[in-house]
């Protein structure tokens, strides 16, 4: 039974507002550090001021004279507490280098923010007093910073690896061997870039908290975290404790933004329970922001190589990539992963033959780790295919949107097979990019840019584009197994139908701002013909939903979401059996419209869905061997990635007096398939590219060449506020994907994929005419200005 | 010290340590976890309050300077369960997300309004520059404070 077949009561594609939303705006919603847990020791964490650097001695004493301070532990304290170091999920290669990380440095510290020791307190303010009573000894090391410099070797930082290299994950595809140097021999033109993906702080509103609460008696303990993955946390601390996995429960409550950032296990979770079994008390900690910018993951790091090979039309003939990736001082939950998210991706959205030539090589630097970071490699790899095609197009001295159309995977080549063999599932890149050319009136805009960018002209007009493909909806178990990841991509859903009609699905996802609450009942409703606010959606509680795998990659409607779809399925497949039954007919004669079942051409002869429920729950009256009530569970796994799509555009001024880039209009067009809810579709896209734009224009955590974080405060790293952005023109194709029931792919990282390469192409083409050919990120007033000194050969 | 402070009505009297910060006082004193902390730089606004009628971000304060003085929190704004207009503004333009800048940025929203009652765009997103959110991108918060404003 598809939506189609079954379009009853017409919720889904409607803008539903939010339930998620009152106790939120009245200040209910209870954020972990809200909640009230009597009798709760604080923890507080030291952290190293050294990116690098041997632990000689800790002296602790003056600290537990603190009133209030109940004990302090360094990392050779607990060193047997842990049954094993802190969790990798994902060792790319065989041969993947990964050193020994536990929640307390032990002998040497490896980066700015690493934590050295302890403290549990009666209450905050003692607990971080005494911090500031803990007297290290360090002996100061030489910090590895730069990647190229780690790469060289020269300075080991896990000197037990024997370098700083942790894995080089190639991905060679060729039709016939040697093609790939062939065709650039061939080339009639090539390009050759380099990027760099500046280090990014996620900075979600809301910084880590915790609380461990255990049971006094039994061993049971529950974790309560502003995480994205209760799922997979309670397995993860669970092994890494050593505690049976059924004594752990872990609650994700009101959780406020994570972009990745709280997709992780993180050294203070496992610290918070330890301790609290150790002491037998509640342990909690809430993280400070600038605590956050430091042992919070950051995103990207990476410095690509990127040639591209074209034929005499421009035909794109080969790729060939070489990526550095910063995995920073250690590997975290997916670190590794990241850049092999984005490995199949730098061909973008264009049809090439069998001849890509993708490697990466990550190291280990002195900076805190990496991970996972809104769109997790798929922002870097578009973002080097859509600045590359842009250099191929200035090579040909042709326009760059002519270029992509001569280059486009054709709408009437999906379902596409590509050269890694990935197949795309639907796609009309050429329509949603006329459609976004149409809204910037681009034919307008480049009358405009030759009437105002004249010579002399200090204010510059420039145009932008980015066409892009994404692979989300993260996934098939198997392709994870193929890149050895170590678990499952499926997710998992139960729909009850109670007594009285109302439904009930748990969900294994894990929402921290996406509004699931509405979207799950929406399709729950759709499918039982029901009204939305008779659902009822949990979540996020390993207690209530006990099988999931959270939320993350944009996979939360396309295998979340589906498999409530399917279990809803399942629940009226079951309830048919029973309106058979009690009808006397055949199952097969009998037809489900708008929560009614009847026989087909015998309207009179009908049972609604809420007669049904209230039978299964009596179980007075079922076929034999009819088990009562009506409940499903699901677990799906998808047969393939989602992939949305879409183009953006912009057009900027540039100030080359002062360098200042002021986005005067921005559209978004993007494909997502089918939408349950355009409300919330939209909002997504709103801030997804808000943080694209934040990568192109504002932040970077920047560090001195002593691997200090210059930019640890929201003072110094500049998060854009709302008079730093424009105003955003939504719009949409609808391509609905072919592999599951919905026609649903995901949206939650399109929009920081499309923008940064967006806003970057479109100064490069306001500043063109001056001779700027590339410009580093951010493009901050003072990056403008020296880019454009330096192309007039710093003359004025 | 002695302070006594009056929060969405209800007059309190407390001894509070001088170092207090308002924000702490107002959370960890009298339970009013709607504000939030999100930063230790006086940056995000996710703290913002109202002090005589004013938006103020309660991280900057000390408890003590509020001696005397009149708050509303946003547990203070909806009366008799109906939520104030710029609540429901917010909600009906999906002006929030995680929600946790959105107490902060509701009531330096209706700060704003007290000040500028009919703002154009422009306005709103100057006036707001104090108020970080990492998940709207600000285009449906923009929305809502015009839709709250009557000035669409």
């Amino acid at each position: 039974m598809t939506i189609t077949e079954n379009k009853t009561t017409n919720v889904i594609g409607t803008r539903l507002l939010r339930r998620e939303d009152p106790p939120l705006l009245t200040g209910e919603a209870k954020f972990t550090n809200d909640l009230n847990i009597p009798g709760a020791l604080h923890l507080a964490v030291l952290r190293s001021p050294f990116a690098h650097a041997k632990i000689k001695s800790i002296n602790v004493s003056a600290a537990l004279k603190i009133a209030g301070v109940v004990a302090v532990y360094t990392g050779k304290d607990l060193q047997t507490t842990w049954a094993s170091p802190m969790p990798c999920a994902w060792p790319v290669t065989t041969d993947m280098k990964n050193p020994a990380h536990y929640p307390l440095a032990i002998d040497k510290v490896n980066y700015v923010g690493d934590g050295v020791a302890a403290v549990l307190a009666t209450n905050e303010t003692a607990s971080r007093d005494a911090l500031d009573a803990i007297d290290v000894e360090y002996e100061a090391l030489q910090a590895v910073v730069d990647l190229e410099d780690a790469l060289s070797d020269k300075n080991i930082i896990h000197k037990d690896l024997g370098t700083n290299k942790s894995y080089t994950w190639p991905l060679l595809v060729e039709e016939t061997p040697g093609c790939v140097e062939e065709a650039f021999k061939k080339a009639k033109y090539k390009v050759k870039e380099r990027y760099v993906q500046q280090r990014l702080i996620p900075m979600a509103m809301e910084p880590r908290a915790i609380a461990a609460v255990p049971q006094p008696f039994g061993g049971d303990i529950t974790l309560y975290s502003a995480t994205q993955i209760p799922h997979i946390l309670k397995v993860m601390t669970a092994l890494t404790l050593g505690i049976p996995e059924h004594q752990v429960r872990v609650v994700a409550p009101s959780v406020g933004g994570g972009f990745g950032s709280k997709l992780n296990v993180y050294a203070e979770e496992l610290l918070c329970m330890a301790l609290a079994r150790k002491h037998n008390a509640p342990v909690r900690w809430v993280e400070e922001r600038s605590e956050n910018a430091q042992a919070t993951i950051q995103g990207r790091g990476q410095i690509q190589h990127i040639e591209l090979a074209a034929d005499e039309k421009g035909k794109i003939t080969a790729v060939r990539v070489r990526i550095i990736g910063d995995m920073g001082a250690y590997l975290q939950l997916v670190t590794p992963g990241v850049p092999i998210l984005g490995a199949f991706l730098y061909a973008g959205v264009y049809d090439i033959p069998k001849a890509y030539d993708f490697s990466c090589t990550s190291v280990f630097t002195n900076l805190t780790p990496t991970d996972a970071y809104r769109g997790a490699g798929r922002p870097e790899a578009t973002y080097a295919i859509e600045s590359a095609i842009e250099a191929l197009a200035r090579e040909m001295k042709i326009d760059s949107f002519e270029l992509r159309k001569r280059n486009y995977i054709k709408k009437e080549q999906f379902p596409y097979t590509a050269f890694s063999g990935l197949v795309y599932d639907s796609g009309d890149h050429l329509s949603a990019a006329e459609k976004a050319a149409k809204l910037t009136d681009i034919a307008g805009v480049r009358a405009q840019q030759k009437k105002q960018n004249v010579p002399g002209a200090t204010k510059l007009l420039g145009v932008g584009m980015t066409s892009y493909f994404e692979m989300c909806g993260l996934a098939p178990s198997r392709v994870l197994a193929s890149l050895n990841y170590s678990a499952g991509g499926w997710e998992a859903a139960t729909v009850r139908v109670l007594p009285t009609n109302k439904v009930q699905v748990i969900t294994g996802t894990s929402p921290h701002g996406q509004g699931h609450e509405t979207s799950w009942a929406m399709i729950a409703a759709e499918k039982l013909g029901v009204a939305p606010e008779d659902v009822d959606v949990l979540h996020s509680d390993t207690a209530i939903s006990a099988l999931g795998l959270d939320t993350y990659g944009s996979r939360s409607l396309p295998v979340g979401g589906v498999a409530i779809a399917m279990a809803c399925d399942k629940v009226i497949e079951k309830a048919k059996t029973i309106a058979a039954h009690q009808l006397e007919c055949a199952a097969e004669d009998l037809q489900f419209v708008g929560g009614t079942f009847s026989v087909k051409g015998s309207p009179d002869r009908a049972l609604p869905l809420a007669a049904i429920a209230f039978g299964a729950f009596t179980a007075h009256n079922l076929p034999e061997g009819c088990e009562p009530n009506l409940e499903a569970q699901v677990s799906y796994d998808p047969p393939n990635f989602s992939w949305p799509f879409g183009t953006h555009m912009c057009v900027v001024e540039v100030d080359t007096e002062t360098g200042a880039v002021e986005i005067l209009k921005y559209i978004a067009v993007d494909d997502c398939g089918n939408q349950i809810n355009p409300l919330i579709v939209e909002g997504q896209v709103h801030g997804g590219v808000v943080q694209g734009i934040a990568q192109a224009l504002f932040e970077e955590a920047v560090y001195d060449s002593d691997g200090n974080l210059k930019t640890s405060t929201l003072a110094e790293y500049l998060v854009p506020a709302a008079c730093d952005v424009p105003p955003i023109t939504t719009a949409h194709t609808t391509t609905p994907s072919p592999t599951n029931q919905l026609g649903v792919k995901g949206i939650g990282e399109a929009g920081t994929i499309g923008a940064a390469p967006t806003v970057i192409n479109a100064i490069i083409d306001a500043l063109s005419s001056l001779g700027v050919k590339s410009m580093a990120m951010p493009a901050s007033p003072q990056t403008v200005w020296k880019t454009i000194q330096a192309a007039r050969g710093g003359k004025k | 010290m002695k302070v006594s402070i009056t929060v969405n009505g209800k007059e309190h009297h407390s001894d509070v340590e001088p170092r207090t910060l308002l924000v702490h006082y107002i959370r960890e004193v009298l339970g009013l976890t709607g504000t939030n902390v999100g930063c230790d730089s006086s940056s995000c606004g996710a703290c913002t309050i109202h002090m005589n009628g004013e938006a103020v971000k309660s991280c900057t304060i000390l408890a003590v300077q509020a001696d005397g003085a009149k708050l509303t929190t946003i547990e203070g704004l909806a009366k008799d369960g109906v939520m104030h207009p710029m609540q429901t503004a917010f909600m009906e333009n999906h002006g929030l997300q995680c929600g946790y800048c959105t107490p902060g940025m509701v009531m330096a929203a209706i700060g704003l309004l007290n000040e500028n009652p009919k703002p154009t765009e422009e306005q709103v997103r100057v006036g707001l520059e104090g108020n970080l959110c990492r998940c709207t991108g600000y285009h449906n918060i923009v929305k809502s404070v015009l839709a709250a404003a009557g000035s669409k």
